[in-house]
């Protein structure tokens, strides 16, 4: 299954304007400074915000056209959609979050077991790490069978060890999955070890002159810049 | 001791409470979660009753419910007999009367939870309905309860409304703070002094319960 996206849409500063594909088994990493249209994207893909204009296309399933008035509802796209933070509900405990809408029950256990979180399984969301919280959270979207995954920084707000940990049992966990995967980041870092592709998305459009003078550490003011560098830090261990 | 005019009470508050946490959700969640011409003069009209002197509620509720009054007469058409006087009345007195201090509480707990849950739960398939129930109504609780609480208590300590569409027909429509008022007008202060007293711990008791449900919602 592939997913085509052209989206078009008027935002507060910019208008955001881009296309992409991303095909089963694929990771398409959309990279860019915070403020970019990046969560927008996501938002538009799951059928939270809606383009202004456009199309996208999953496999022969029309989700979303402006031009006929298509627009398949959040509930019914089936994707998976790991945010930042947020994703999981305080009244449940990990497992229940993560059987929130699971297909099948059982799966959930595997998956904690794999993830590592088995013996959480009966703690709230408060009393768990953040790590621990992300980790519940991506089997929460797992355990319902995505069409498509999206993962909206969901390494961002972890400290660096955790970090790169969960970086590993992502890339691990790709290799497993026949679903495209869009991930944004804002880490250079996280782009390169995960990405099959990588979408540089600045203001609104895809900018590979901005990708190319990242990754050649030009030196210069542009502030663009500085956001996705300083991660960089996270190297040194 | 007037157990009679108490049970009266109880049975209103208690029928008041729950026909008001039903019909008051569905209220709270629109004003929490719609934008829509017209919202904030909808809005005021419902604290209305928050706002006006109990007695003028109970002047315009005997004219909407007294035989020339529109309600009146389907309730004459259907059930034969006039709303006043009734405790099918006061029990709809009662409801208006507290229907504001169902809906606010209620609407600031649906407004303290945070938007990307209920995203989060429609991008797991749930409709909106389901989404009420699996996800709204179970991190609002201890605002429905004090809803609840506010309600129970704001009827039992219901007067001028009672009064004018009710009057005073003993295990009908005569509550406990009428029958206060009424042993104080014939000067029996015994009479009035038990009725006054078995409120104390029962109000006492219910605020108690609310500071602890504040106190859990914070943590």
């Amino acid at each position: 299954m592939t997913v085509d996206a052209f989206l078009k849409k008027k935002l507060k500063y910019f208008d955001l304007d881009i296309s992409f594909s991303c095909a089963g088994k694929n990771m398409v990493v959309m990279i860019g400074p915070s403020g970019g249209g990046k969560t927008t994207v996501i938002r538009m893909l799951a059928g939270l915000d809606r383009p202004d204009e456009g199309k996208i296309i999953f496999g022969n399933e029309v989700w979303f056209d402006s031009s006929c008035g298509v627009n398949v509802a959040v509930q019914q796209r089936r994707v998976g959609y790991v945010f930042q933070d947020y994703n999981l509900f305080p009244h449940l405990n990990l497992l229940d979050n993560a059987a929130f809408a699971a297909v099948d029950k059982k799966e959930v256990e595997a998956l904690f077991e794999i993830f590592q979180i088995r013996h959480l399984k009966k703690r709230k969301p408060h009393m768990v790490s953040g790590g621990e919280r992300q980790r519940c959270a991506i089997c929460q979207a797992l355990a319902r069978h995505p069409r498509l995954l999206l993962l909206d920084e969901p390494l961002s707000a972890l400290d660096t060890v955790t970090r790169r940990a969960l970086r590993l049992e992502l890339r691990n966990l790709k290799k497993t999955l026949s679903c495209p995967i869009i991930y944004v980041t804002h880490d250079i870092n996280e782009a390169l070890f995960l990405a099959d592709e990588i979408l540089p998305l600045v203001e609104g459009k895809n900018d590979e002159n901005w990708l190319n003078r990242m990754l050649a550490r030009e030196p210069s003011g542009d502030n663009s810049l500085r956001g996705v560098r300083e991660p960089k830090l996270a190297l040194a261990i | 001791m007037d157990y009679l005019a108490l049970y009266v009470t109880v049975k209103l508050a208690v029928i008041t409470t729950v026909f008001l946490m039903l019909i008051a959700a569905p209220v709270a969640y629109a004003l929490a979660y719609y934008r829509f011409a017209g919202k904030s003069f909808l809005e005021a009209l419902i604290y209305l009753p928050m706002a006006l002197p109990p007695t003028v509620i109970g002047f315009y509720l005997i004219i909407i419910m007294g035989p020339k009054g529109f309600v009146g007469k389907i309730a004459e058409f259907l059930t034969g007999d006039s709303l006043l006087f009734t405790f099918t009345g006061i029990a709809m007195a009662s409801v208006i009367y507290s229907f504001p201090f169902a809906v606010q509480p209620m609407k600031a707990a649906f407004s303290r939870i945070d938007r990307r849950l209920l995203e989060s739960a429609y991008v797991l398939g749930l409709s909106k309905r389901a989404t009420f129930f699996r996800v709204i109504i179970p991190n609002s609780l201890a605002g429905i309860a004090a809803a609840a609480i506010l309600v129970f208590l704001h009827s039992i300590g219901a007067f001028g409304v009672l009064l004018m569409v009710g009057g005073s027909v003993p295990g009908e429509t005569k509550v406990a703070s009428i029958a206060i008022y009424e042993a104080v007008e014939m000067m029996d202060y015994r009479a009035a002094g038990m009725i006054a007293l078995s409120f104390i711990p029962i109000s006492y008791a219910f605020l108690l319960l609310i500071n602890k449900l504040n106190e859990g919602s914070h943590k």
